[in-house]
């Protein structure tokens, strides 16, 4: 398990202290695949390296599996480093060496012997789908495959933790799918916890199992991903959820809104407005919708607009209240 | 024509002409000689220069680093005439003798490390800081990222300046001739300038020349055939 307490990181800037990261509590279980979500400059990339002490935070505490990670020597941090390994969005592979020195390179470092490493990391080839790609330099691979080496770098260690730093950011969106995929395969197959640093909302929606949205160095969400994804709150998610802007709605003058929000059970079983037509005898007007498959699940959210007849209003308000399957709150004029 | 072949000058370079290979052979040790000697000074200094700094992978003392960039500049701005002549006791103190080919590269590394340094600086600088982040990311020691990461990263660039500082010793070489080095320059020097003998003069600058066309032409190639960034 991961837990991060009150942690919160300064930068001295020419223009004065600037507050990467504020008080963020974060709990990531063992296992999970922890999505970190936020626009460019919401300190994600700092709160990653936080993790595993490439930046220190200047206050709060960050542990990892029981262990306070700003308290260990140099030596105990370097070891601890093996198990909390990473990826980065520009690969970061070493550009003299060939694809299986590469992977060797971290056992190397570790003192690993070197017919053991090699091995290994033939094995590690394997597992990417690059077994061919062993005496090939980086310089002759595509974004793609760089990443798949760059993957079984980070596994050569036997990692507990991969922290993925937008790791799909610099892949076009095909390749972006085979890379999560990977990053699935790995967490189901080995158990490893998986955190993943993205601006890109596809990819939590796609692979992660919790999620936690970042702006300006503050975590203003936090939860599983269908819940963030059905009903946003903060202003920052719902920017994310809805990328082209909050699907704004003109309010119908004088009539009654209500959000409706789908959290993935049933709704497609039974149609909501029909059923408020058929069942509760309310004509309720779609005003807008939106609807996406997250995880494999149906989510999304609706607004609509209330029949003008107060007492009608009233009942369908009532009847939606009471529909399994969905939240719903009534929006403001 | 026949008087040009029965001209004193020309009686003098046939008379000479015999120890040319050897001058050749002394000019090119010397510098090779020196260049390995800088490097060894050199490289460990231009490292310091880059991890040394705040924020880099082995921060040391601020003053240390201004006292290192100060010493530094102080050894490139001396010109390397007058550095000869100051460290003539430093030869003969650490060769025997202040005269002679391999008294002369006293003051070539002593002229050429702080230039070497900063030609090793700029190399370990162009290397790609996310990779140092990711070796640091996968727990290695500063010791480890130098010698696995930023030396073996650079090496075309290293490789490549390492040419550059030859050619430009060989050339200090060549001056060194005035203070009783020897060599190729000691041969311009002493029968071209001198005792006006042109085609020894120029006879020994072509060579020189060719000796820095080998030079180049020889980093140039092993610093292309040692990147592996360059597609095949």
């Amino acid at each position: 398990m991961i837990q991060i307490e009150h942690l919160t990181k300064r930068f001295d800037t020419a223009s004065g202290t600037l507050v990467a990261l504020n008080d963020i509590n974060l709990e990531i279980a063992d296992g999970d695949i922890y999505g970190i979500i936020g626009m460019s400059g919401a300190g994600k990339s700092t709160l990653v390296r936080c993790i595993n002490m490439l930046e220190r935070p200047d206050e709060g505490s960050v542990t990892v599996h029981g262990r306070r990670m700003q308290d260990l020597k140099p030596a105990e941090l370097r070891a601890a480093r093996r198990e909390i390994t990473m990826i980065f969005q520009q690969f970061n592979l070493l550009m003299q060496r060939n694809c299986l020195k590469n992977i060797c390179f971290p056992m190397e470092l570790a003192g690993v012997e070197k017919s053991k490493a090699e091995a290994r990391a033939r094995e590690l080839l394997e597992l990417v789908g690059l077994p061919d790609k062993a005496e090939a330099y980086p310089a002759q691979l595509s974004g793609g495959q760089k990443q798949r080496i760059a993957i079984a770098r980070a596994l050569a260690t036997d990692p507990k933790v991969l922290l993925c730093d937008e790791a799909t950011s610099a892949l076009d969106p095909k390749t972006t799918q085979s890379i999560l995929q990977l990053i699935q395969k790995i967490n189901r197959e080995l158990g490893i916890t998986v955190v993943i640093i993205t601006h890109q909302m596809s990819v939590v929606e796609q692979v992660c199992n919790n999620v936690a949205i970042l702006d300006n160095g503050t975590v203003v969400e936090q939860g599983p991903v269908s819940a963030i994804f059905s009903n946003p709150h903060s202003e920052a998610a719902k920017r994310l959820v809805f990328p082209s802007g909050t699907p704004e709605h003109e309010l119908l003058p004088g009539r009654r809104m209500v959000r409706v929000a789908f959290n993935g059970t049933q709704t497609t079983d039974k149609p909501l407005v029909a059923s408020l037509a058929i069942e509760c005898g309310a004509l309720v007007s779609i005003v807008s919708a939106d609807t996406r498959l997250v995880n494999g699940q149906t989510l999304g959210s609706m607004l609509l607009a209330l029949p003008e007849n107060d007492a009608e209003a009233e009942k369908a308000l009532a009847y939606i209240r009471s529909y399994p399957g969905i939240s719903c709150e009534e929006v403001e004029e | 024509m026949a008087e040009f072949f029965a001209s004193k000058d020309w009686q003098t370079f046939l008379e000479v002409l015999p120890t040319i290979p050897m001058e050749t052979w002394e000019t090119f040790y010397s510098t090779v000689i020196s260049t390995l000697l800088a490097l060894a000074i050199g490289l460990p200094l231009g490292v310091l220069l880059v991890v040394g700094e705040k924020g880099s992978i082995c921060p040391l003392p601020r003053w240390f680093m201004k006292l290192l960039n100060g010493f530094i500049n102080m050894l490139r701005s001396v010109p390397f005439l007058i550095l000869m002549i100051i460290v003539i006791p430093l030869s003969r103190m650490i060769v025997g003798t202040s005269i002679g080919t391999v008294a002369a590269i006293v003051p070539l590394v002593i002229a050429s490390f702080p230039f070497v340094s900063r030609l090793v600086e700029t190399s370990i600088r162009e290397v790609d800081a996310g990779v140092v982040e990711a070796a640091q990311s996968m727990g290695a020691t500063p010791m480890q990222i130098i010698l696995k990461v930023m030396i073996p990263e650079s090496l075309p660039s290293l490789i490549a300046n390492a040419t550059i500082a030859a050619t430009t010793i060989l050339g200090y070489g060549a001056m060194a001739g005035i203070i009783g080095g020897g060599g190729l320059g000691k041969v311009a020097i002493n029968y071209g300038y001198y005792r006006y003998n042109l085609i020894l003069e120029i006879f020994a600058t072509a060579l020189l020349v060719v000796l820095v066309q080998v030079f180049q032409s020889f980093g140039t190639r092993l610093a292309q055939k040692c990147d592996k960034r360059l597609r095949k």
